[in-house]
């Protein structure tokens, strides 16, 4: 029996998985949502037919979200997670004893129950003390937000479906209102290799542009998104993703990570030269 | 005989023929898109090849005796008419064919000034004379409200001769006057009772909303069934009541209608009249909830003031629809022209106008949550950016107009053009108003006064898209020669 699941990247383009079995397959009022074991990449989630996340490379996602931006804020004690229904972000973030509080929006319940059965590699920690889940657009939510957070992470889906509103000039305009005087928010910035993914990074990072003063994206690599290069967005208010950087104040905290090390945080801001043209491109003259 | 509503007789003939794979040597020439390429890659096959003629399978609108006639009485149950027609050339033809099958050349015809240039426009073709009832103002909103039953009472006691009452059921902003009571008005004194629905086909597929026209008894409406109702655009209703003769109304409509009605817009009415009789109801009830959901929340950002029912005074505001999303902005010292072209240029949300203090955004069945999250948000985010002294902002005023000559005279006089600051005093030969909401401001045979100018050049100012005028830039008028 030949069992594979396939996603395409491109209309030309596609990239399949051997699975072993699907433990689940559910239809949400957003989206739908499947579960399958796979002998290579492990447990995976799909999302609408777009794998979400792997238990094999999940951490470079996750680690990379998290880690970067908490190396560079010295105090960051209130963070709010748009999306992240598998909880990767949030264990990442438990791992800090000096966050008090996270609050999660999630806009599909459904996505956290189903991880939490399926995927306890990721959803381990929704149920830490500090955390607080809240069903609902991000956008509403953030909307009633002001001066809030030190924090922002938007872990959101593609921006065709019910992500789509994350990749909006109002959402990000109400996160920079929801962020306090040097808060940073983090965001998942889609690809710039295929066509349709750089235009949606290029539309992301345009509207970030007119929002914030100040915003980078940063770099990994991750084998099961379309083409292996992923980027994040890191705006700002106050500090400097490379000059704030306080190496020896991130590796005394002593956490163990698997892709992230303050050496890499380094590397990952120096883009290739086609990306920063893409992202010149829709920056303001200067 | 009881129809069935399942039924799209148009769609089904459409879907029918296809299958008989017909050669054309008949009109569209682009047969069946083989001629036009590049329109098929735009449309699609199926589109361009639905695009087809009048033929005996597919009867014909100017004339029906089969499916569009089935149609017409399916339309006709649904919204309960006693006969509906189906038109293509917008709500404008079926507002203007309702006007000319009432009245000609010398009568009269009450209605108020806040109605579409539709409206205007079958005078100026017709003849007949205005006989305008000064709509109540809303002073804070400064928007036109319906009419006072008395002040239509009024109208027709002075002017007993005159053939019908119109009335605009609702406004754009959703505001309805009384309609059942000026019916019975209009039926007392021997006039028909037409009505503007341009914006209110959910009115007969919804509840807790304004009566409609013909439950009201009212003679005649148009019926925008592209706005509300999901057809495609350009496509329409006519319904009519009892006492208005079916054949009449056609030879009305085939003087200006096309003889080559799209199917495309024929069967877009069909199948969306279905789906209005089959699931109006709930879909309505929903977009009722998301309107709802959107005042609350547009309330709760502060500044703006989102309109609804708190309005209802019992007689110029007797009814609000509640799935228009009307909203004041003056108190953020923003006009809704300046909200309007923010939302559009800095969040890529496209609404359906704003006027000097207020915009509206058009919320139907096909919208979701998702979308009112993005419109909530940016309003909020255009409050936390732009907001500022409301001082030295006016808002829109209803002025009252000053009717010298019937818009037929005034159209067709001896004109003359003036830079428009010379023609204070003067009387108006053309139309002049912002679009949308395509309300004229001036009305041919209207005399122009110094409050209008100043409106005309304040509206310039914010923004706001002027229309009507030969010069379409808005700086020199035609008037009348010799003045009057």
């Amino acid at each position: 029996m030949e069992f594979w699941f396939s996603e395409l990247h491109t209309p030309n383009v596609k990239l399949s998985i051997r699975v072993d079995r699907q433990l689940y397959s559910g239809h949400s009022e957003f989206q739908r949502i499947d579960v399958f074991d796979s002998p290579e990449f492990g447990r995976f989630l799909a999302l609408d037919g777009y794998m979400m996340l792997t238990e094999k490379d999940e951490f470079i996602y996750h680690e990379m979200i998290v880690h970067v931006p908490m190396a560079v804020h010295p105090h960051v004690r209130r963070v709010l997670v748009i999306g992240a229904g598998d909880g990767g972000v949030i264990r990442e973030l438990c791992r800090y004893d000096d966050i008090e509080q996270i609050d999660m929006v999630e806009i599909d319940p459904q996505v956290v129950e189903v991880c939490r059965e399926y995927l306890p590699q990721t959803a381990c920690s929704l149920d830490d003390p500090r955390v607080k889940i809240y069903y609902e657009d991000g956008l509403r939510f953030i909307r009633r937000c002001e001066d809030l957070y030190d924090l922002i992470i938007v872990d959101s889906t593609d921006p065709f479906g019910p992500g789509e509103g994350l990749f909006t000039r109002e959402f990000y305009g109400n996160c920079f209102k929801a962020l306090r005087e040097d808060g940073i928010m983090v965001n998942q910035h889609e690809s710039p290799f295929y066509d349709q993914d750089a235009i949606a990074m290029q539309r992301a990072h345009q509207r970030i542009v007119e929002s914030f003063p100040f915003s980078r994206v940063y770099q990994a690599h991750i084998p099961t998104y379309p083409s292996g290069h992923w980027l994040f967005g890191f705006s700002t208010k106050k500090y400097h993703p490379l000059r704030d950087l306080d190496e020896k104040r991130w590796n005394a905290r002593g956490i163990k990570c698997r892709y992230y090390t303050t050496t890499l945080h380094k590397g990952a801001f120096y883009v290739p030269a086609y990306v920063e043209a893409l992202l010149r491109d829709v920056e303001p003259e200067r | 005989m009881e129809l069935n509503q399942h039924r799209a007789p148009i769609y089904e003939a459409l879907e029918k023929f296809q299958k008989m794979r017909v050669v054309p040597f008949d009109v569209p020439g682009h047969k069946r898109g083989r001629g036009n390429p590049e329109l098929v890659e735009l449309l699609g096959q199926k589109c361009v090849g639905m695009d087809v003629n009048s033929m005996k399978p597919l009867d014909n609108l100017c004339h029906p005796v089969s499916v569009i006639r089935e149609a017409e009485d399916l339309a006709a149950d649904a919204f309960g008419a006693a006969h509906a027609f189906l038109m293509v050339g917008g709500t404008t033809s079926a507002v203007q064919s309702m006007v000319l099958s009432v009245v000609k050349a010398g009568e009269k015809i009450i209605l108020p000034r806040n109605v579409h240039r539709s409206v205007l426009g079958a005078l100026v073709l017709c003849g007949a004379i205005p006989v305008y009832v000064n709509p109540d103002c809303d002073d804070r909103l400064g928007i036109p409200l319906g009419m006072r039953v008395s002040d239509v009472e009024e109208a027709i006691r002075l002017h007993p001769d005159a053939k019908a009452v119109l009335v605009n059921n609702p406004t754009y902003y959703g505001i309805c006057s009384n309609l059942r009571e000026i019916v019975k008005l209009a039926h007392t004194y021997g006039m028909y009772c037409l009505a503007d629905e341009a914006h209110g086909t959910h009115f007969y597929f919804g509840d807790g909303l304004p009566v409609s026209a013909m439950a009201a008894g009212a003679d005649m409406a148009a019926v925008s069934m592209h706005k509300s109702g999901g057809s495609l655009t350009q496509s329409s209703f006519l319904l009519t009541g009892p006492a208005m003769s079916e054949g009449h109304v056609r030879q009305i409509i085939n003087l200006t209608q096309t003889t080559s009605g799209s199917y495309l817009l024929l069967s877009s009415l069909d199948i969306s009249r279905r789906n209005l009789a089959i699931r109006g109801r709930e879909s309505f009830a929903r977009v009722i909830e998301l309107a709802e959901y959107a005042r609350r929340e547009i309330n709760a950002i502060g500044g703006y003031y989102a309109f609804a029912e708190e309005l209802v005074n019992g007689d110029s505001i007797f009814a609000f629809d509640r799935t228009k999303l009307s909203v004041h902005t003056l108190d953020m010292g923003l006009a809704g022209i300046e909200v309007y072209d923010l939302l559009r240029d800095e969040y890529d949300i496209q609404i359906e106008f704003g006027d000097l203090g207020n915009f509206l955004a058009y919320l139907s069945i096909g919208d979701r949550q998702r979308e009112v999250e993005r419109l909530v948000g940016a309003l909020a985010e255009i409050k936390r950016r732009y907001c500022r002294s409301s001082l030295e902002m006016i808002s829109q005023e209803y002025i009252a107009p000053d009717v010298a000559v019937s818009p037929h005279a005034a159209f067709y006089a001896s004109k003359v053009s003036l830079p428009i600051e010379e023609t204070e005093g003067m009387v108006c030969s053309e139309f002049v108003m912002c679009y949308p909401p395509g309300i004229p401001i001036l009305a041919p045979g209207e005399r122009i006064t110094r409050q209008i100018l100043d409106y005309i050049r304040y509206a310039k100012e914010k923004g706001c898209s002027m229309t009507g005028p030969e010069d379409a830039g808005i700086n020199r008028l035609n008037v009348l020669m010799g003045g009057i």
